[in-house]
């Protein structure tokens, strides 16, 4: 089938999407019968280098309740300068600027490799976007400077039109003014207090300019002057508060309220963050916008309190929420979510940069990162070079030296009759969209064909879900086989520079009567594609559910497809074989059954959270490296490798490198080890030595430098106390329960987890089994 | 004594014809004189006809509207008036009085037309030997020590009206007794001579001899009666009974009468009081004398003043108990030698009575008067800090009272009795020490707290909140930064004042080398804006505070600094405040969240310290705390008027209440175009101890100076914070009632957020039991404070008090100064409770209760006629009239709500000199200064005795007048003030700093009064006949009201007749 993994490949090259299944039955009983839901995993903005750029709208559907655009698939008359909609088939005639147009004068939109294309709207003005940094100052002295110099920095990355603002907090929240001369000025609020957007902006006289004039007898002569002082005293264009800001950032103090022993500081970041959205809500309503959250501690006061500033109350775990023993934490995840929820509305996006050795309630916030498309980023301390290199990316410009960061997107999906949307699963919010081909089965956020992703990168990745509806006579009578599903997505964003873009992705899948053609749908089975689509689905769920439910359906859905497509005689589980398309997907479910997605143990909720978050957004190639790390060996006995992700692969004279998307760690084996510390590497003699010491770091460099977060980088060996990552994540193939005397491959997992082996004996079992 | 312008005044009186007239024995008080009339006469007697007229036309105009409650009194009046030679008439009825008096009695005795102050008293005269010789004299001085005997001018004894006119005193002062506002009008002829007064004062003076025992008796009276002068012999003397009618007792004599008791001798005055029946009187008046009631003849202030200070000539030395100590507006020293110096504690009596029942029927209060902190002399020895270390104060372990002169020392030093409780208490090891063959301690010598009564302790931790040491305080400047406050200039001259100099005088404590109070800095108007002045900062950070319900500080660190370490960043801050704000449209300002805030800032600094608020409107903003303007002139005077004067809601009182028990007190300074509500808004200060200052219409040209110089002084006088006193008494008498500016959480101690040595306040003490009359009474006040520089002392004051139960002992203790003192404060409380008229009321009746009580018990061989004032009391009737018509307890709609409510308050915290001041203001002459001779005598508050061709200074120490005479000189005024005359614009005129005598002598003068009143007083400068001049006049005390009120001597003939009444 290696001419379905090239198109798959050449189809997420060019519009990146990848479908679970690429040939679709045509009923839906068939389609519910596939075990994996039909479905892609959805990259708008994947970074293509070779679209033309069209400076113009785009054709819209004259059908109202269609409104799709143009594209590739359609049926073009061109003679008589009319389309045809490959969805509701409508006949549209051409706008009049599509007069010229022939066979071979064709629009870039209508080329056939052009099935995504992008264009930028040059009707609305640019319009910069807003970078409001809210600053926790209860952090110490070097974490405080770190952080300073790290905003600093930030100033001489953004656009110089961008306009910015600064709100700090710390048992106050203080609003700064921007370009005051002499002396500094900031607004303060009660970090108690849950402000309403109406109240903050009386309180900081944004309504002074209507209310004031009128009742001001006496002063008739004082004219609305603001005209030349267009933008407000608290968010302005960089250019001209930049010297304002660098001096105001560098005076920034810690927060001076005395923190008593046993006492954590009282840390308003509810209240802040809520006056931050009702400032941007007030002055910047849909308009792209980006709040930058910087907390090195959790929020200890007021709304969205987490913990209180008491010490001896440990700050919730798993166990905790487990046994409803987490005081703040329903109340906090409501309000955060509520202010998440305020934010999608009007397009800003939230950023959390939590920098802490404790946690920070990235839990109970993540909702405010996870609507809004924004980052989550998790570290020891602000003074670190994790936190200092992410943080930079965030800034990062591409190839052609444009921001990574589009703001305000929203995702349109269109589909044609057979088809209707069930919902979708990534950093979005619903738009609440109800069209004609949405499903009343929801899966993720359903309801909705249309969806908001206030922070949208490159690399964004949306699963999308669909439905197939009977096609009961067009599948019946229609030509078999020769069937077509379509679906376009329609991404409009705000590009960093100001401009609206319209980003229009199209593709097509045959529908085939899954009664006689099963064969083909399972060869046509994207099991990576489907091991994240499952992946989501569960992260999804676990957000409701409890943890053995989500384990238990996986697992169930895992027998099914199993009982389904594989080749077996019932009740023989030796019989059991699974098909080419298949054969990893048991093996992901494995790992991700293991993994820190569906496994709290050992983890704190903010760091679940905050792994959840990353398998919410990232593309489907990071989330499969999420699922199911890589390891690569480098030895003197060959050219590195990728090997197993096995016990059995920890050899002593073997320097592994794994890549779990979060970490990078370099595992020197006993025997490498032995050798370092002889440094061996330090006599010229050993020079191959050294090098073989350096390729897994040039390589582990290579990997941080593209990723986003910057993950944590772990050099180890056997026996070091961060082997411990290395050896969570392995199969445990050997453990001590079962190494013998004799054996000396690979090291031995002191664990009782199952290993993939037996995982696979009971699948099989089961899968084969008659009674389940 | 009064000697001097006798001869004057006889050829006055000659000259004017008598005008008495015969009241209709209901019509009270015969306001009778037309002051109008009389004034004229007087004046001329005086010598300056032409000026008075005009006055007193004035004067008569106003009348009118006094007399509205006697209408027909007044008609009458009028009628007589035009019959009676216009000059004579009014003039001469009080003169006649004496005449008169003795008309009723012996109509005919009138010759004496001299006596001053005519008793009427009728039998007297004949007893009296001197009058008649008086009157021979022609003139007052002789006659004047009998007079006052005598004078009791007749009154109709059923009537209670009043006599006629005082003495010559221009005005016309009868005295209703129900107004004693306006009798002015025309009333002139009635009553004349009833109400006369026998020109006590003759006889107070001589009574003069007052202290018993200790002091020789006056010589004053000499002159007058020999009777007065004689022997002191002060012994208590038997009561003796008097029959209904004394003649005269021998009224200065009243001594020389009353067997034994000099008391009463001095200070009585025969007050006759004949029963002649009005008409009698009329008939004495028409005879008409030249002469009424000599003012000069009457007790009068500046003259007893004079002669107690003439008395001083060695230190008044605490070393026995009951010791009643010199005038307080006299200059003297103190030495400490058991008791504690008179400026921190002064009390009613210095002999208790040993029961209730003495107190009911004397009416006089047993009250004192503390002022902690009392500013001593520079050459009496403050009170001296000893410190005990850990074992803190030693302290009686019943009662809790402190160590103290009185305790006695038993069991060979191992115990002490307490000299309050009587329970003995163990001493303390560390604090043994053996006795000597007298039981005194060996060390009682070197120890302050066994040989003074006035001693300071260095508190130990269990005194400090919450067990721990304080901070030193802070100042916390708020500034209204609205449109008003900045358009005013107000905002720039702080800033600047602040920057300049202000922020060098910061107190400090004694011996310390740098003040080490911090200083915050805050604006507002409808938001409050905070300032971080952390020296490490480059320039200040505003921080602007919306949130008005729930009000907080921003910031912490920062906030509060020393100036010495931040004095970049303040000043600069001092010059970016203005800028700022310079084009502000802002009007509306809150004030209830300012004051909240800077509470909470001293809260979080944990420390103790002021407000310093300036705010310059009415606070109309949508916050907590919000005002509206409720002012109602109309009501001002009326039964309703304390509506308007009480707090209207309670917003206020509990931020004063907050403050006190966090420490702090605010000091408002309102700086007002229009009403402010301070009735409300100045509850905050009151209750925390704090006081308002207001500069109406504020500009820097005409109170910049001002502003400064007051805050230079709040700055730097003794201030303490965070205080709690408690006073202790012997068993069988305990503190019952409070007054003052502070706060109560229990019935037995004070509160004070800060107190300073301009406070004071009053304590009245109530019988639990009888006393025993043989024993001495115990007073400790304790405050426990925090000191400038943050060290937590205990201020021990200790009295000793002896016990009687002869009233014959009792009057001559009392001090009549802390009794005013005592008056006032009770008189002020009531206000928000009472109406005018009852409170007035109550005034008078205490006070011919007194005196009533003296004549029953004291001098009994007088007549019935006379007036008789005890010694220590004879002043009583000045002040009471003073009182009664000050502009505090009495304020029309000439005075503001908000002064009105201003007035009141301080005159809560006064102590007895501010409100001896208050009461009875100074006068001294300008135009005449020597250099040398600084400052130069007293004045009375007579109009009369101002000269046209003078300039003279008035002061009460809250303002201060400089009048003009119609013929001042013009060199001085140009010399004065550097313009012309007829230039001077009254509140503008400022005196400039040139370089002439004049300038020099009066600006030393002036400097003078300031700093003996600790404050800067507003300056008005008006001329002659100026339009305001009324306002002035206002405070002649001794002169009829310009909005209502007797003149002295009309209201001694009211006071006379209600003596009469109750005696009967």
């Amino acid at each position: 089938m290696a001419t379905y993994q090239e198109f798959i490949a050449q189809n997420e090259e060019r519009d990146g999407v990848r479908f679970t299944w690429n040939v679709w039955p045509s009923t839906r009983l068939e389609a519910t019968r596939l075990v994996v839901p039909l479905g892609c995993q959805f990259t708008p903005l994947k970074e293509r280098y070779d679209l033309p750029p069209l400076n113009y709208d785009p054709v819209l559907c004259t059908n109202k309740t269609c409104r799709s655009i143009l594209n590739p698939f359609c049926t073009v008359d061109y003679r008589a300068k009319i389309w045809i909609c490959n969805f509701c088939l409508q006949r549209n005639n051409f706008p009049p600027q599509y007069a010229g147009i022939t066979e071979q004068l064709q629009p870039a939109e209508l080329s056939p490799q052009y099935t995504t294309i992008e264009y930028t709207l040059m009707r609305t003005p640019a319009q910069p976007a807003v970078f409001l940094f809210v600053v926790d100052t209860c952090m110490d002295e070097d974490d405080m400077t770190a952080l300073k110099e790290s905003l600093q920095m930030a100033l001489s990355l953004l656009p110089t039109d961008a306009l910015v603002g600064l709100i700090t907090f710390g048992r106050m929240v203080h609003i700064h003014e921007l370009n005051c001369e002499g002396m500094t000025r900031s607004y303060v609020f009660r970090g108690t207090k849950d402000y309403t957007a109406k109240q903050v902006q009386e309180m900081l006289g944004l309504m002074k300019q209507q209310s004031n004039q009128r009742p001001m007898p006496g002063n008739p002569n004082v004219p609305p002057q603001q005209a030349p002082n267009f933008f407000s005293k608290f968010i302005q264009p960089l250019s001209q508060c930049d010297m304002s800001l660098t001096d105001l950032l560098g005076e920034l103090q810690r927060d001076p309220w005395p923190v008593s022993q046993g006492k954590r500081a009282l840390r308003s970041t509810g209240a802040a963050l809520s006056i931050a959205i009702g400032l941007l809500e007030t002055l910047y309503p849909n308009t792209g916008a980006r709040i930058m959250l910087f907390i090195a501690g959790p929020c200890t006061q007021g709304p969205g309190i987490i913990i209180d500033e008491e010490f001896k109350h440990t700050i919730r775990s798993h166990h905790d929420i487990e046994k409803d023993n987490a005081k703040y934490m329903k109340k906090a995840i409501k309000f955060y979510e509520g202010l998440a929820n305020r934010s999608a509305v009007n397009g800003h996006v939230i950023d959390l940069y939590s920098s802490a050795l404790d946690q920070t309630g990235l839990h109970e916030m993540k909702y405010c990162s996870n609507y809004t498309g924004g980052h989550m980023v998790m570290g020891d301390s602000f003074n670190t070079s994790l936190f200092k290199q992410t943080f930079q990316k965030v800034f990062a410009k591409d190839n052609k030296n444009e921001y990574r960061m589009n703001f305000g997107a929203t995702i349109e999906v269109k589909t044609s009759r057979e088809l209707k949307v069930c919902g979708a699963i990534g950093s979005c919010v619903s738009l609440a969209q109800r069209g004609s081909n949405v499903s009343e089965t929801e899966l993720g956020m359903g309801g909705t064909n249309a969806w908001k992703i206030c922070g949208i990168y490159p690399n964004s990745t949306l699963s999308i879900f669909l439905e197939v509806l009977n096609q009961q006579q067009g599948a019946a009578q229609g030509v078999p086989g020769g069937q077509r599903g379509y679906v376009q997505f329609i991404t409009q964003y705000q590009h960093l520079s100001g401009f609206k873009k319209i980003r229009v992705t199209t593709v097509a899948r045959n529908l085939i009567d899954a009664t006689t053609n099963m064969p083909t749908i399972a060869a046509s089975f994207d099991q990576e594609c489907a091991s994240v689509a499952m992946a989501r689905i569960a992260v999804y769920r676990s957000d409701t559910e409890e943890g053995s439910d989500v384990l238990r359906w996986l697992d169930k859905m895992l027998i099914r497809l199993c009982q389904k497509f594989a080749i077996y005689e019932k009740d023989n589980p030796g019989s059991f074989q699974l098909t080419d398309t298949f054969t990893l997907y048991p093996q992901f479910m494995y790992h991700l059954r293991r993994s820190q997605f569906l496994q709290v143990f050992n983890n704190s909720p903010d760091e679940t959270a905050f792994y959840r978050h990353y398998l919410l957004v990232e593309d489907l190639t990071q989330c499969l490296v999420m699922i199911q790390p890589i390891l690569y060996a480098y030895s003197f006995n060959g050219p590195p490798e990728p090997v197993l992700l096995d016990s059995s692969s920890i050899l002593p004279d073997r320097i592994l490198l794994m890549d779990t998307f979060y970490h990078i760690l370099i595992y020197h084996g006993e025997t490498i080890a032995q050798w370092v510390k002889a440094h061996y590497q330090d006599l010229p003699e050993y020079e191959n030595f050294k090098q073989l010491l350096q390729a897994p770091v040039g390589d582990a460099t290579e990997i941080l430098q593209s990723r986003f977060p910057m993950p944590r980088y772990i050099v180890t060996e056997f026996g070091g106390s961060q082997a411990r990552f290395l050896l969570y994540k392995v199969n445990p193939s050997q453990t001590h329960a079962n190494l013998g005397w004799g054996q000396t491959a690979g090291a031995p997992i002191l664990t009782d987890d199952v290993n993939l082996q037996t995982f696979m004996e009971h699948l099989k079992k089961l899968a084969v089994s008659t009674t389940t | 004594m009064l000697a001097g312008p006798p001869p004057s005044f006889n050829a006055g009186p000659p000259t004017q014809p008598m005008q008495q007239q015969a009241h209709p024995p209901s019509q009270m008080y015969p306001n009778q004189f037309q002051q109008p009339t009389l004034p004229p006469n007087f004046q001329g007697n005086q010598h300056q006809p032409p000026a008075l007229p005009p006055n007193f036309q004035g004067n008569q105009q106003a009348p009118p509207a006094g007399p509205p409650t006697y209408p027909n009194m007044q008609q009458q009046q009028y009628q007589q008036q035009p019959t009676l030679p216009p000059p004579s008439s009014v003039g001469n009825q009080p003169q006649f009085p004496p005449q008169s008096h003795y008309p009723p009695d012996n109509q005919q005795l009138p010759p004496p037309t001299h006596f001053p102050l005519q008793p009427p008293a009728p039998g007297n005269q004949p007893q009296y030997p001197s009058q008649p010789p008086m009157m021979s004299n022609g003139i007052n001085q002789p006659s004047m020590p009998q007079t006052y005997p005598n004078q009791g001018p007749p009154l109709p004894p059923p009537s209670s009206s009043s006599v006629a006119a005082t003495s010559n005193s221009l005005r016309p002062a009868p005295i209703t007794p129900n107004q004693f506002g306006p009798p002015p009008t025309m009333g002139v002829p009635q009553f004349p001579s009833q109400p006369s007064f026998p020109n006590q004062p003759p006889s107070n003076l001589a009574g003069m001899p007052q202290y018993p025992g200790t002091q020789p008796p006056f010589s004053g009276p000499p002159s007058t009666f020999p009777s007065a002068n004689q022997p002191p012999p002060p012994t208590g003397y038997p009561q003796q009974q008097l029959p209904p009618q004394y003649g005269s007792q021998s009224h200065l004599s009243g001594p020389s009468t009353v067997p034994g008791s000099q008391l009463n001798g001095p200070g009585t005055y025969p007050g006759q009081m004949p029963p002649a029946p009005v008409q009698q009187q009329q008939q004495q008046q028409q005879p008409y004398q030249p002469q009424r009631i000599d003012p000069d003849m009457v007790p009068n202030v500046v003259q007893v003043l004079e002669q107690s200070q003439e008395k001083i000539q060695q230190p008044f030395i605490t070393n026995a108990p009951g010791l009643l100590p010199p005038l307080v507006a006299t200059d003297f020293v103190c030495q400490d030698q058991g008791s504690c110096n008179p400026r921190f504690i002064r009390s009613t009596t210095y002999t208790i009575p040993n029961a209730h029942d003495m107190i009911k029927q004397s009416h006089i209060p047993i009250a004192l008067a503390i002022s902690p902190l009392a500013n001593l002399r520079p050459d009496e020895l403050g009170p001296p800090v000893t410190n005990f270390g850990e074992i803190g104060p030693v302290r009686c372990h019943r009662c809790k009272a402190y160590m103290c002169s009185f305790m006695q020392f038993i069991d060979g030093g191992k115990r002490f009795l307490c000299c309050f409780c009587e329970a003995a208490t163990d001493v303390p090891t560390e604090y043994f020490n053996h006795l000597d063959h007298s039981g005194r301690r060996m060390d009682w010598y070197q120890r302050p707290e066994l040989c003074l009564g006035t001693y300071e302790i260095v508190a130990t931790k269990q005194y400090c909140k919450d067990e721990k040491w304080p901070e030193p305080p802070a100042f916390i400047f708020m500034i209204d930064v609205s449109y008003n406050s900045v358009r005013s200039g107000l905002v720039e001259y702080i800033c600047h004042i602040l920057k300049t100099d202000l922020l060098d005088y910061l107190p400090k404590d004694q011996g310390a080398e740098t003040s080490n109070v911090r200083v915050g800095f805050a604006t507002f108007d409808k938001q409050i804006h905070f300032y971080n002045i952390k020296n490490t900062l480059g320039q200040p950070q505003m921080m602007i505070v919306s949130d008005l319900e729930d009000i907080f500080v921003p910031l912490l660190d920062g906030f509060l600094c020393l100036p010495q370490d931040s004095r970049g960043v303040i000043n600069s801050l001092l010059e970016q405040i203005p800028q700022t704000f310079a084009n502000t449209q802002e009007t509306e300002t809150i004030l209830a969240p300012v004051i909240q805030a800077g509470i909470q800032a001293l809260k979080g600094a944990n420390c103790t310290g002021k407000i310093y608020l300036f705010s310059t409107t009415l606070p109309i903003a949508v916050a907590p705390g919000k005002l509206s303007n409720r002012d109602d002139k109309k009501l001002l005077g009326s039964d309703k008027e304390k509506t308007l004067l009480a707090p209207i809601n309670n917003v206020y009182t509990k931020l004063g209440e907050e403050c006190a028990q966090n420490g702090c007190a605010v000091d408002l300074f309102v700086f007002p175009n229009n009403y402010l509500d301070l009735a409300t808004i100045g509850e905050v200060c009151r209750v925390s101890g704090g006081q308002i200052y207001k500069f109406n219409y504020f500009s820097i040209e005409n109170d910049g100076e001002r502003l400064h110089d007051e805050l230079k002084r709040n700055f730097q006088r003794t201030t303490v914070f965070d205080a709690l006193m408690r006073v202790r008494t012997s068993a069988g008498i305990r503190p019952i009632d409070f007054l003052g500016n502070f706060y109560m959480t229990n019935a037995t101690e004070m509160i004070f957020g800060t107190i300073d040595s301009d406070k004071s306040v009053s304590v009245e003490l109530k019988h639990d039991d009888k006393l025993p009359v043989e024993s001495n009474t115990y007073i400790q006040a304790a405050l426990l404070y925090t000191s400038i520089s943050g060290q937590r002392r205990l201020r021990i004051l200790t009295l000793a008090l002896t016990v009687t139960s002869a009233y014959t002992s009792l009057y001559p203790a009392c001090d009549l100064d802390t009794i005013m003192n005592y008056i006032t404060k009770v008189a002020i409380r009531s206000v928000t409770m009472s109406t005018p008229k009852s409170i007035r009321d109550n005034i008078i009746t205490q006070a011919a209760n007194m005196l009533a009580c003296y004549r029953k018990n004291c001098a009994q061989a007088t007549t019935a006629g006379q007036l008789i004032l005890p010694e220590t009391l004879k002043l009583l009737p000045v002040y009471v009239t003073a009182l009664i018509k000050c502009d505090a307890l009495t304020g029309t709609q000439t005075v503001s709500t908000d002064d009105r409510s201003l007035l009141m308050q301080r005159v809560m915290s006064m102590d007895i000199k501010g409100t001896f001041a208050y009461l009875y203001p100074r006068i001294y002459a300008l135009h005449d200064l020597d250099e040398n001779n600084l400052p130069p005598p007293m004045i009375r508050c007579l109009y009369e005795r101002l000269s046209e061709s003078g300039a003279y200074v008035i002061e009460n120490g809250l303002v201060m007048y400089i009048w003009l005479g119609s013929q001042v000189n013009p060199t001085f005024v140009q010399s004065l003030f550097g313009v012309q005359t007829g230039h001077i614009q009254p509140e503008k005129c400022r005196i400039v700093d040139l370089d002439n005598p004049i300038s020099r002598n009066v600006r030393t003068l002036l400097n003078m009064i300031r700093n003996e009143r600790n404050a800067h007083m507003k300056l008005f400068v008006i001329q002659q006949r100026d339009s305001i001049e009324p306002f002035f006049k206002n405070y002649l005390v001794e002169d009829k009201g310009f909005t209502g009120g007797a003149s002295y001597v009309d209201f001694l003939y009211h006071l006379h007749r209600e003596i009469r009444n109750i005696l009967q």
